[in-house]
């Protein structure tokens, strides 16, 4: 097993009741996919999202990328700076 | 030569500007964001950025790295706003300079529009009888 850390922001951390950070312990072999898939289960208001991103270690990532052992995955709604 | 700063403080455009400023440079040009008091004919209190610090900071650093290599410039400056802005604050100074002009104003406009596309900062719109998040509300 591994844990990794999720980070949420905007309206994603709305949509988890305003958790900005939660902890998961997830088999060795997660994909991003597998991560994405098991949150749009407990929290479907994310399928709402049009384009949702996802970062690892604050890098934009595939969903094809094998999570690690305390990676932070952060859930990145569409942005809206400057 | 780049400067990237992510602060709560108040920005000032002549910081962003004594920064990328020299006797190389033939002309500098300067990208000002500020708070409208309406969006859509809606009246806005307030704007709420929040960023995801470390990934805005990598991602504005990206930019201005990209910014060296696409176009003929010598420094560039991206300062960005987080916390609360009252109408007509600064979210954003972009400054650019460069030999000549149009690469400043080519690579001052890549910046701001793949800040805008790229770097995980988002903002909420107040008004007096509610609040969205830009960009994202489904």
């Amino acid at each position: 097993m591994i844990t990794v850390k999720i980070v949420t922001f905007g309206i994603v951390r709305d949509m988890l009741g305003g958790q900005s950070a939660l902890t998961e312990s997830l088999p060795s072999d997660t994909r991003l996919e597998d991560l994405s898939a098991l949150l749009n289960d407990r929290y479907p208001a994310l399928r709402r999202l049009d384009a949702l991103r996802y970062a690892v270690n604050a890098r934009y990532a595939g969903k094809d990328v094998t999570l690690q052992h305390n990676d932070e995955i952060a859930l990145i709604p569409p942005v809206s700076g400057g | 030569m780049i400067e990237i700063k992510l602060t709560d403080a108040p920005l000032n455009p002549s910081d962003a500007t004594a920064f990328v400023s020299g006797s190389l440079s033939g002309g500098t040009v300067v990208f000002i964001g500020t708070v409208r008091d309406q969006t859509q004919g809606k009246a806005v209190v307030r704007l709420e950025f929040e960023a995801y610090e470390p990934m805005a900071i990598l991602e504005m650093e990206k930019i201005a790295m990209t910014c060296k290599e696409l176009f003929s410039i010598h420094k560039v400056c991206i300062h960005h706003r987080t916390g609360i802005l009252d109408i007509g604050e600064i979210p954003v100074v972009i400054a650019v300079s460069s030999a000549h002009r149009q690469a400043a104003f080519d690579a001052c406009q890549y910046a701001i529009d793949t800040l805008k596309k790229e770097v995980p900062i988002w903002k909420k719109e107040v008004f007096e009888d509610g609040e969205v998040w830009v960009a994202a509300h489904p």
